[in-house]
């Protein structure tokens, strides 16, 4: 196990040292300038802040520069849209309002999903089953904006319940951008659990476990539930990772200061360094959350054990 | 002999987009303490069917019991709740199934899947049942049980597995062992070895089996009666020299016919022309007659009636009718027939 996860970070940082590569090419390819106002500013006052950037150098001694930076954990500073403050500390303090909001909307989601998959599942072809797919129908297809929306009227502004948008009321902020970004893992979970589920229940070994005498009970949590989670894990991840770092569009209309909305405006004023190390940041993320579901996938399916090569 | 189950003009039907499949259109057997009964016939005969209707393990939205009674131990298996099936289920009736590669759970360690029924059935705690599990794996002839107690069954080859199952439908004692085709998915030195095991085990704990295979090799090797199922029926039945020595049942001729012998090297292997037949609408009379040479008229007409032929032996075929007029078996039947006493061609003892 230790000699796999160590094969997996060496990949992980050879995947990470090519995205950093191609994302500063292709940076450097957009048109535009990260300097504001560029156009006003003399021949020379531009020369003095491309010098103070490292604007100034030759493509591959920047390449070089931006790269050893990474190695030591520099990102660099933001040069426009936060005026000279490191970006690190930019992604980090932007980082605690995606991350609860993630956090808290994927457990709310996968545990309510995964219920109302299993419910549906066991009551196949029942009401309850028809009324647990329409829900999920409507978690993937009405787009998170719309529920946003018809959250903040009713919860924040018809009832008062919960503070319609901003980042002042601690939890209490917190819960209907929570909902909001729940809406999708909780249709996918539902979705997945429900197909594998069914599938499960009909294979050879929950006939055997019947035939001990298991109740239905027994049968769908002790034998069938660890087997239908495993295509579930599959996509969990990558969206764990989409939603913990911030939905711009649950981010804009609730007004959380949050990394999803601090990313789109940086690549509106063409903040080089910002768009680069939040590009980073996100990467790391999702190649860790990668390597955990894989790790996980061994802890549920005993026959997908991790090792080194062999053993 | 005590009868310890009894099967009474079973009918079930299933519920399908098509139709209602009649499955088992009246079937009929009893079976006693400590014997096995071999449950024969091709695919879609029933005998599936039968088996797990008495385990009660069919689709409860799609099966339905049409007539009849499955007695055991004074109830009615087939008017009892789910709720009181569980407790026979695993406990005083068992089954083993076909496929050991996919019987077991992928993701519960194979000692916990043993221990499962114990800790179900019987008042005892989780280490006397790990002891117990531990002595079962043993008994199954697991080397190392205490260590393999907690591996998967990925780590084990389809025999190792096989007798895990075995040991799992052995946890309680059961009084009835339904064993549906245990060795089919197993090659054949395996196949051996397992069904000496369950030979021994059956001896060790005193139970009746009830073993289904098409196999009719396996059925001369561990059965004591035979019972051959054709379209929902039974056809035939009796003991197994009765069945293999002086078969009445057109099919019965048919599947005997059908199986490799060591003396006829170079002829042409007999198969039974024709299809099994449509269950979703059977046929009126004997289900067999429309691939049976020996058809009558009357066998489109009506179902025959089970005819004794000795106070073990029945076959429901109007061949054995006093009316009916006196037919030659395959070649191959009459020579198995000449080593039978009391069958007509009887030829006395070989010396």
């Amino acid at each position: 196990m230790a000699r796999y996860i160590g094969k997996r970070l060496i990949y992980m940082f050879i995947t990470l040292a090519l995205i950093a590569t191609f994302t500063f090419f292709l940076m450097k390819i957009l048109p535009g300038s990260p300097i504001a106002s560029a156009d006003k500013l003399s021949p020379e006052q531009r020369a003095v802040v491309e010098a103070r950037y490292g604007l100034d150098q030759p493509l591959p001694v920047q390449y070089f520069d931006y790269m050893f930076g990474l190695l030591k954990g520099d990102l660099g500073i933001s040069i426009n849209q936060f005026k000279g403050a490191n970006v690190t500390d930019v992604i980090l303090s932007r980082m605690g309002p995606s991350a609860q909001i993630g956090f808290q909307g994927m457990l709310l989601g996968t545990v309510l999903g995964i219920l109302f998959g299993m419910v549906a599942a066991l009551r196949q072809n029942t009401w309850v089953d028809y009324g647990s797919t329409i829900v999920a129908i409507i978690g993937i297809s009405i787009p998170s904006f719309v529920f946003a929306s018809m959250l903040q009227y009713w919860f924040g502004l018809k009832w008062d319940l919960f503070p319609v948008a901003l980042w002042k009321d601690g939890f209490m902020s917190s819960v209907l951008p929570s909902i909001a970004l729940a809406m999708f893992p909780l249709a996918t979970a539902a979705r997945f659990i429900r197909t594998e589920m069914i599938e499960v229940l009909g294979s050879d070994y929950i006939t055997l476990a019947k035939a001990k005498g298991a109740s239905g009970s027994e049968i769908a949590f002790k034998h069938a539930f660890r087997n239908a989670l495993i295509p579930l894990i599959t996509v969990l991840g990558p969206m764990a990772v989409s939603i913990l770092t911030g939905s711009l569009v649950v981010e804009q209309i609730f007004a959380i200061p949050g990394i999803g909305e601090q990313f789109v405006k940086s690549i509106m004023v063409n903040d080089f360094s910002i768009i680069m190390g939040t590009t980073i940041f996100f990467s790391v993320f999702l190649i860790v959350v990668i390597l955990i579901v894989d790790i996980l996938y061994g802890v549920i399916d005993p026959r997908i054990r991790l090792s080194g090569g062999k053993n | 002999m005590e009868k310890i189950l009894q099967v009474k003009d079973l009918e079930l039907s299933f519920h399908t987009y098509g139709g209602e499949v009649k499955a088992i259109r009246g079937v009929n057997f009893d079976l006693y303490k400590g014997e096995t009964l071999a449950i024969v016939g091709e695919s879609g005969s029933g005998k599936s069917v039968t088996t797990k209707s008495i385990m009660r393990l069919l689709p409860e939205e799609s099966a339905e019991f049409k007539n009849g009674e499955i007695l055991f131990g004074g109830r009615d298996l087939t008017k009892l709740s789910d709720k009181e099936m569980q407790k026979i289920r695993g406990k005083d009736i068992s089954m083993i199934f076909q496929d050991p590669m996919t019987s077991l759970n992928p993701t519960m360690p194979v000692g916990r899947q043993i221990t499962e029924p114990i800790l179900k059935h019987q008042n005892i705690n989780k280490d006397e049942a790990k002891k117990l599990a531990i002595d079962l794996l043993r008994l199954v002839g697991m080397p190392k049980p205490e260590l393999r107690m907690k591996q998967y069954p990925h780590q084990f080859s389809g025999g190792q597995r096989q007798r895990i199952v075995i040991a799992i439908a052995l946890a309680c004692n059961p009084q009835i062992l339904i064993a549906d085709e245990p060795t089919t998915a197993l090659d054949v030195t395996i196949q051996a070895q397992i069904l000496e095991l369950m030979k021994d085990l059956q001896k060790k704990i005193d139970t009746s089996i009830i073993f289904i295979t098409h196999d009719l090799g396996v059925v001369a090797n561990v059965a004591d009666r035979v019972a051959v199922m054709y379209g929902g029926k039974i056809v035939e039945i009796g003991t197994v020299d009765e069945i293999f020595y002086n078969p009445q049942h057109p099919y019965t001729w048919g599947l005997l016919s059908s199986m490799p012998s060591m003396d006829a090297e170079d002829a042409k292997l007999y198969a039974i022309p024709g299809t099994p037949p449509d269950l979703l609408n059977p046929p009126k009379g004997d289900a067999f007659a429309l691939r049976s040479e020996y058809a009558m008229k009357i066998d489109m007409e009506q179902p025959p009636p089970f005819f004794k032929v000795s106070d073990t032996h029945m076959a429901a075929t109007w061949l054995l009718h006093p009316e009916a007029p006196a037919v030659e078996p395959p070649e191959m039947v009459i020579e198995r027939m000449k080593k039978f006493p009391g069958s007509r061609y009887y030829e006395g003892s070989a010396n």
